[in-house]
């Protein structure tokens, strides 16, 4: 096939400039710069990502950014972002992020939990430990995706959380990521964390906008799970403005009989592209990946996974569950790799969703690559409406037809949410839908 | 390890061994040179004495292929083709058009006796019953050989004949429908298509007709060197019915052929097309040497209301295979089936599935697809079904299971499922596995050897595809399933 070289797009020009004017500044040097350089020619070379790729076929970030916005250099506090986290109702460490610089002053660096060691990611790229660009690049199936690229070349700062051997935390480690929405900016940023053997522990990721003006945010966070962890992963996307255009990376590496959980919620959010990339290092390991899209208006939400069985005797569960009203477009691209020597894989993905009215779209696109044959892998993909006798038990029985439906939605979307093992973070993520649910305007609106 | 050596050397002969269609027909035949220029689109037209309307057509194609680049997106791999070093055309010598079998050269006669088609009616008549008759039509590399029963499918109205002989005796049927499912520029290798058609069959069922008898048309390639581009187009208007099947075969040689093959279906209202295919084209030798590549266009256009059409395919040959039999379900009401069994041993590599793009308002389909890759093969599933905005109370159920046999072989899916419209309903769902251990374990406790205890299993897992193939055809892909299986055991 002919290689095309297409015209660079207006936003590709101004990222490039970006780039330009900034890597001198960007933190890190040696290594880091060098890691930089490549990806920012990696993303050069291939441009914003678009629909004639295929792991970007229905989410065109090429359509999407038709500007680039100045890029964001850390901004102060505002009232509004100090006011957004104390409603904020979560216990344990709060690192806080405000467009995505490390914000030691709000984060509660002086009651750090037993085990556990906190760094800005700026001061950890300039002094780098040996590994960390080896950490930074995330698993191989990561590599050549330009979403993340961009990320690597353009990280400011984020946070490096190191948990060591053995330790259980009592309460979640949350990072908090405060768009301050008082400009159109691009925050990039990137988290670290690393759970040594043995840890267990949650990870709660919150990204919200404390103004009313839409950000484009590149963020990526790194998993290394040591063996016999266990991890869980809950990530609240929400309370966005409408016009966010926002690409959240995970790599994740998970070692020896380990445990890796993943939950995402995205709602209220914009469009939102998520980008799981999960690598086995180990055998006898359990990953979980689960998530719920509830979308509406012209939000997008875009769920691609990648997960690779490179050892023998991984177990690896998928399930996504979609709601999408008013003009919302929901995406699951899910693939499975068992490669050749992943004997006695046991995987099994699902993704559901759905359309509450004419207008909603699915594409569903659930993947097994498969080259190992004692293995069990299936996949299942549904589209379709509210049971209609469902809706009818309940009406039967008094329930107006918008209770009635949320409530079936409820616990369509319960399915997945169940899966959070914290029970705290489950009534946190509960009372979110039923938010949402609430204010859902749309099918309610139409009740017979 | 004694057993894992054994195996490997008993994988190693089925495919030399056991290809029993390998054999090669000595004739003189007429090509032109190698290549492919505007001449040999001008050589292939004047041969087939086409008019000029349909040489204009093919030149068009032919121009427009040469600013088109091939495909790469596909899980298959081979080495790039030489479009130049393939004969595009190539016709036993028979002098003039064959009036009856008697004029058809005694060696392709033979041919198509070892393979045991049927060309003589009287034979098929005798000891047959009528119901299950079969009408043939022969394409030998590049030509069609004879048509059979082509007089008493005329007194039902029935055309079926070459589609050389459709393009001189009804040109208007041709001019109307052909690309229209498959448009010239629909992807490369349907164009190229298009530019080089050489023979394949014509069928046109009138209004209210039920085919009297299975129509079929058996594909083979003989000439070294030399592409087999066929042509297919079938028509069944209003309310009528048939029952279509297409088998093929190629000799064992060292190099690697092309076919490139362009099937359109068209059903107008209530009426109903089912298409058969058992493909064994050569697949190769163990080491992927020589083998057919397979890369063939397939649509069904479901145009009117209540329509349906139903693919339904035995894959067990090809070095190559490239294949997505779909349906476009435009008229209300239309419905679209796809069944299918890919085997696939030796170094084989399969890129086959389907596409169901429901437009028309209550429109179903259902697709059941089971690959089963032994040796070093690949096989993948590759399927889109997709609902328009339109498409209201669309409804899709999909099923695709892959086997593997060994582990050196690989099985991949790929699904694309895209709802525009709430009132869809869509379903898939896909496994992979292995032969459970326990029911061969149940198998062969009961006395069967651990080959027939796989064969039973498998023909049980491909038991769903194989019901809807036509009775002639099921016996023979079940003996297929059994050959490119045998030995795989390890």
């Amino acid at each position: 096939m002919a290689i095309v070289t297409p015209l660079k797009t207006a936003a590709e020009q101004v990222l490039a400039q970006q780039f330009a004017n900034v890597k001198a500044e960007l933190p890190g040097a040696g290594p880091v710069r060098k890691l930089r350089e490549d990806a920012f020619a990696g993303f050069e070379a291939k441009g914003l990502p678009h629909r004639r790729l295929e792991a970007w076929r229905y989410t065109d970030l090429r359509m999407m950014l038709r500007e680039a916005k100045p890029l964001a250099d850390g901004n102060a506090a505002t009232q509004a972002v100090r006011d957004r986290l104390s409603t904020l109702k979560l216990d344990g460490l709060r690192l806080v992020l405000i467009d995505g610089a490390f914000n030691a002053e709000l984060s509660g660096l002086d009651a750090l939990p037993e085990g556990v060691a906190v760094h800005a990611l700026a001061d950890a790229l300039v002094s780098p430990r040996e590994d960390l660009t080896r950490i930074l690049s995330g698993p191989g199936v990561a590599e050549g995706d330009t979403g993340l690229m961009l990320n690597t070349a353009l990280m400011r700062d984020g946070v490096l959380v190191e948990i060591a051997e053995g330790t259980e935390l009592a309460a979640p480690i949350a990072i908090i990521s405060l768009a301050s929405g008082d400009e159109e900016q691009a925050i990039f940023s990137r988290s670290v964390v690393l759970a040594g053997k043995g840890v267990k522990g949650s990870i709660v990721e919150i990204s919200e906008s404390a103004g009313a003006k839409a950000a484009q945010i590149n963020t990526a966070i790194v998993f290394e799970a040591g063996d016999e962890s266990e991890i869980q992963h809950i990530r609240l996307v929400t309370r966005q403005p409408a016009e966010t255009v926002q690409v959240l990376s995970l790599l994740a590496t998970v070692g020896a009989h380990a445990k890796f959980d993943s939950f995402a919620l995205i709602c209220n959010a914009g469009t939102v592209r998520q980008q799981h990339f999960v690598r086995y290092a180990g055998e006898h390991t359990e990953v979980g990946l689960r998530g719920v899209n509830l979308l509406g208006g012209q939000e997008h939400s875009d769920v691609t996974l990648v997960v690779d069985h490179e050892v023998p005797h991984g177990t690896s569960r998928e399930l996504f569950k979609s709601i999408i009203g008013g003009e919302g477009t929901g995406v699951f691209q899910g693939k499975v790799i068992v490669r050749q020597h992943a004997q006695k894989t046991d995987g099994s993905m699902k993704s559901n969703a759905l359309l509450l009215n004419d207008g909603a779209t699915m594409f569903n696109k659930p993947e097994l690559e498969i080259f190992a044959d004692d293995v069990v892998c299936g996949h299942g993909a549904t589209v379709a409406q509210i049971d209609g006798e469902q809706l009818f038990y309940l009406m039967a029985r008094g329930l107006p037809r918008p209770q009635a439906e949320a409530l079936v939605l409820q616990a369509f979307a319960g399915e997945a949410v169940e899966f959070v093992a914290d029970e705290a973070l489950r009534d946190l993520i509960m009372g979110e839908v039923e938010g949402w649910l609430a204010n859902r305007e749309h099918t309610a609106g139409k009740a017979a | 390890m004694a057993a894992v050596q054994e195996t490997i050397d008993q994988v190693k002969s089925i495919d030399v061994t056991e290809y029993k269609y390998g054999f090669v027909t000595e004739l003189e035949v007429d090509k032109p040179a190698k290549g492919l220029t505007e001449d040999t689109v001008r050589y292939i037209s004047a041969r087939k004495n086409e008019p000029a309307w349909m040489l204009e057509w093919r030149l068009d194609a032919f121009r427009r292929w040469k600013t088109m680049t091939e495909p790469t997106w596909s899980r298959v791999n081979y080495p790039p083709i030489d479009y130049q070093n393939i004969y595009y055309y190539a016709a036993p010598k028979m002098g003039a058009q064959p009036k009856s079998l008697d004029e058809v050269d005694p060696a392709i006669l033979e041919t198509y006796k070892k393979l045991g088609i049927p060309l003589r009616e009287q034979e098929i008549l005798a000891g047959v019953a009528p119901e299950n008759r079969v009408a043939v039509d022969a394409v030998f590399d590049s030509v069609s050989v004879v048509t059979t029963f082509k007089k008493e499918l005329a007194e039902a109205g029935v055309i079926f004949c070459s589609i050389s002989e459709a393009i001189q005796e009804h040109p208007e049927l041709v001019k109307k429908y052909l690309a229209t499912v498959v448009p010239v520029t629909d992807n490369y290798f349907a164009t190229l298509n298009s530019a080089v058609f050489t023979d394949g069959s014509f069928v046109y069922i009138p209004k209210g007709v039920r085919c009297p008898m299975e129509l079929s048309t058996y594909f083979r390639i003989n000439e070294q060197n030399t592409g087999q581009f066929e042509r297919t187009l079938i028509i069944a208007e209003e309310g009528s019915y048939v029952s279509y099947l297409e088998g093929c075969t190629a000799p064992k040689r060292d190099e690697n052929q092309l076919h490139a093959a362009v099937v359109e279906l068209i059903a107008l209202d209530d009426a109903e097309i089912k298409y058969s295919t058992v493909q064994n084209w050569f697949p190769g030798d163990a080491e992927g040497k020589g083998g057919i590549y397979n890369f063939v266009t397939k649509r069904g256009d479901c145009r009117g209301k209540n329509s349906k059409i139903s693919w339904t395919q035995v894959e067990t040959g090809s070095a190559i295979t490239w294949k997505y039999p779909s349906c476009i379900l435009r008229g209300d009401g239309s419905r679209g089936e796809f069944y299918s069994i890919a085997v696939s041993n030796g170094m084989q590599q399969v890129d086959s599935g389907t596409k169901m793009i429901h437009l028309g308002r209550n429109t179903t389909s259902k697709i059941i697809a089971k690959g089963i890759a032994a040796g070093k093969s690949d096989s993948t599933y590759r399927g889109m079904v997709s609902a328009h905005r339109k498409a209201t109370g669309a409804r899709n159920f999909t099923n695709c299971d892959s086997l593997l046999i060994g582990d050196q072989c690989g099985a991949h899916t790929i699904p694309y499922i895209e709802a525009k419209t709430a009132t869809a309903i869509f379903e898939h769902e896909a496994t992979t596995s292995k032969i459970g251990e326990d029911q061969l374990f149940y198998c062969q406790q009961r006395g069967l050897s651990e080959e027939e205890a796989v064969a039973l299993i498998v023909n049980g897992f491909v038991k769903e595809v194989l019901q809807q193939l036509p009775m002639e055809f099921a016996v023979e892909a079940q003996k297929l399933i059994t050959i490119s299986l045998e030995g795989s055991v390890g």
